[in-house]
């Protein structure tokens, strides 16, 4: 056991730090879940991709550093610590780029990776339907097989800045006599095309965050299949694990959150009182407590050792510290929290409200947290499924 | 960054762990909880012939000059086990004190004998009469006005107290102090005997993990074993969420208690942050998969004919020793406020 980081280790947060502080955007930008935020968040992208920062850990020749996944926990938290944009990119790089590194060909990664991870072409998730959410392995969307490739047609629903991507990915029924996990296909798909209506939905928070996408004999080359023909399950499996696992949410952000709860309570001390002291003192705990949980889980990967259903575990926790986190700062600011983003007088411009709003979504998205909490009492305790 | 252990360490965890299994399956900590502490004898010799008992001492003194970090498995499954006697203080605490304090005199006399598992030590920190295992030690170190002593516990009056955990054979202690039980006065002893409750911290904490992971190993089979409306009640999904929440606790407290064993072993600087926080967090989880293990027993689980209640009040002791949750949360507090 060594919990110093390495020489190595340290002259690369160095490095981040003296990037980041030179080219972080002094003013924060507006949210990325608008249509006039995603736009500049585009432009931060290419300037991280430029500089080689977009996706630390992949290979070079497709824009990275081949940096460890410690140097890439130690990047995460450096872009946090400084307040860097939020990853509109996000979708792409941490949950659809993990899945092409195990399953996708050589011409799909050549194809696909680098404007990826530039922000040139932006990617959507498609997993959910309106009648498939927890119950993913219900989904109705299907593929008709044609000359060449496929048809799509279906509806596919909560798709993340779906409204401003230019592709998706997700799970379609390309076996008509098989039913649930068995005869699915993961497809990428365009959005940008005939056959295809997205509408946005604005989320808790107002941000058009949401959308819904309609397909309609939407054609699609073979060539756009990630993994086998039917064997969709099994490849959409492995994205989600690593979507609950580290990718989504790694312990920077969640330090830094602590940090500005911290700040924040400095500022507030006067109205604050024992407990709320103490709810303070808990967050930076919590974030210390991920951050190792974190760096335990990232030793045994680096050993070789499959995370699996452990995932789940790391899901719970951070998503349920970031709500606590973020009631504990509203409870500090008090009557003042309920100003949003945009009314001048609002504490740290309704940053906290907003974020409370988003860690609100945490607990739901990347399968429920009671989904998680039955995947980790089957699968890691063993208990009986029925 | 490497967080994980050497396949030395886990060898002697799994020494430790047979030993354990073998010899001190619950009966034997349910004896000693009936008023027969002589049930765990030979547990406790087992373990001083494995070397777990001299870990700490150095190899002159006939140990195997182990760090904290070192300690920490070995002290998990001693959680597990719940294995009854001043496993801690004798191992984490009062060797490394005595080896470092101790006159040439008290050395020669405690030192050897207490790495051979011959001796059995109890501390008692400043002001704290109340001590773990006075009855069941024969060596009782005690700090008292700042300065170190080292008594037989023939000359300390011992009147027994009740522990919620019987097993724990609380004493009240006191004796007379003397320049001849007095220990060195050349060394720093203020400086000792707070490095000396950082050890108790830390190695309570890991026993504390030891001890959540059998009260939700005993709640896992329960659940999966007993049946109502015609299946196990660990298929119904209020049941499994309370024993996910368990695993998550347990989990996320684990690697806090193992940071702080290399903090300490490295002589980190935020050491006593991290032992603060390994306490705070193995207390934590040990009380709630207590209640948890509990609720998923139910009745039963509510007598003392079940096995589980050993475990919950050792669990509710230890949480509350060597510093509480409070305590440890405003030492985090004043390091980060």
């Amino acid at each position: 056991m060594d919990l110093d980081f390495t020489d190595t280790e340290a002259a690369f947060r160095k490095e981040c730090r003296v990037w980041l502080e030179a080219n972080v955007p002094k003013e924060p930008l507006p949210s990325g879940d608008t249509r006039e935020g995603f736009a500049q968040h585009l432009a931060w992208e290419h300037q991280l991709f430029d500089a080689g920062w977009a996706a630390v850990s992949w290979p070079k020749k497709y824009g990275g550093r081949e940096a460890s996944l410690f140097e890439w926990l130690i990047f995460e938290e450096e872009y946090y610590r400084i307040g860097a944009p939020s990853r509109v990119t996000q979708n792409g790089i941490f949950l659809l780029a993990p899945t092409l590194f195990e399953f996708g060909t050589d011409e799909q990664k050549e194809r696909t990776l680098r404007p990826m991870a530039r922000g040139d072409v932006t990617w959507g998730q498609a997993w959910s339907e309106p009648n498939a959410g927890s119950d993913l392995a219900s989904l109705k969307s299907t593929a008709r097989r044609v000359d060449g490739g496929w048809r799509l047609s279906g509806q596919k629903t909560w798709s993340t800045r779906a409204a401003f991507c230019d592709m998706a990915y997700g799970l379609f029924r390309t076996d008509p006599d098989q039913t649930r996990h068995r005869g699915l296909t993961y497809f990428m798909f365009p959005l940008h095309t005939d056959g295809v209506t997205v509408r946005g939905v604005d989320r808790l928070d107002g941000d058009e965050g949401f959308a819904e996408i309609f397909l309609e004999d939407v054609f699609v080359p073979d060539s756009d299949i990630i993994g086998e023909v039917h064997q969709g399950w099994k490849v959409a499996m492995a994205t989600t694990s690593s979507e609950r696992g580290l990718s989504l949410r790694s312990p920077g952000r969640f330090m830094a959150t602590a940090t500005r709860l911290i700040d924040l309570y400095h500022r507030y001390r006067d109205r604050s009182d024992p407990v709320l002291r103490d709810q303070v003192i808990q967050a930076w705990m919590d974030a210390q407590a991920y951050r190792w949980f974190t760096f335990q889980t990232v030793t045994r990967m680096m050993q070789g050792e499959s995370i699996g259903p452990d995932s789940s575990m790391n899901k719970v926790f951070w998503s349920e510290m970031d709500v606590r986190t973020h009631e504990t700062a509203l409870e500090l600011i008090g009557e003042s929290s309920e100003l949003d983003v945009g009314c001048e007088s609002a504490v740290d411009a309704g940053h906290w409200m907003k974020g409370f709003q988003f860690a609100l979504a945490g607990p739901i998205y990347a399968g429920t947290n009671e989904i998680q909490r039955n995947i980790i009492s089957e699968r890691v305790l063993g208990l009986p499924r029925k | 960054m490497h967080f994980a252990f050497t396949d030395d360490q886990k060898m002697l965890r799994d020494t430790v762990r047979e030993v354990l299994q073998r010899e001190c399956a619950p009966d034997v900590v349910r004896a000693v909880w009936e008023g027969r502490p002589e049930s765990a004898t030979s547990v406790w010799d087992t373990l001083a012939e494995t070397g777990v008992v001299g870990m700490t001492a150095s190899e002159a003194s006939g140990g195997m000059g182990m760090s904290e970090l070192d300690l920490l498995l070995p002290l998990e499954e001693i959680g597990y086990a719940a294995f009854p006697g001043p496993i801690v203080d004798t191992v984490a605490v009062g060797i490394p004190l005595l080896e470092a304090a101790g006159t040439d005199e008290q050395k020669e006399r405690w030192l050897g004998p207490a790495a051979a598992g011959e001796v059995r030590v109890a501390v008692a920190f400043e002001d704290q009469d109340i001590v773990a295992d006075a009855g069941a030690a024969d060596l009782l170190i005690a700090q008292r006005g700042g300065a170190g002593y080292c008594v037989p516990i023939s000359d300390v009056s011992v009147t027994p107290e009740q522990s919620v955990d019987r097993a724990r054979a609380l004493g009240r202690v006191s004796f007379e102090t003397s320049p001849q039980n007095r220990m060195r006065d050349d060394v720093d002893m203020h400086a000792l005997f707070s490095l000396s409750q950082e050890r108790a911290a830390l190695a309570t904490a890991a026993q504390l993990i030891g001890l959540c992971r059998r009260m939700l190993d005993m709640a896992v089979q329960y659940a999966k074993d007993r049946e109502q409306f015609g299946k196990p009640i660990g298929a119904q999904q209020a049941v499994k969420h309370r024993l996910a929440n368990a695993l998550i606790e347990q989990e996320f407290a684990r690697p806090l208690v193992y940071r702080a064993g290399w903090s300490m072993s490295t002589s980190a600087r935020d050491a006593d942050v991290a032992v603060s926080l390994a306490k705070i967090y193995a207390g934590q989880a040990a009380r709630f998969v207590a209640k948890e293990a509990l609720q998923v027993h139910g009745a039963i689980g509510y007598t003392i004919e079940c096995d589980l209640h050993m475990w919950m009040k050792r669990a509710w002791a230890l949480a509350a020793a060597h510093g509480d949750a409070a305590y440890h949360r405003e030492r985090i507090g004043r390091h980060i406020l």
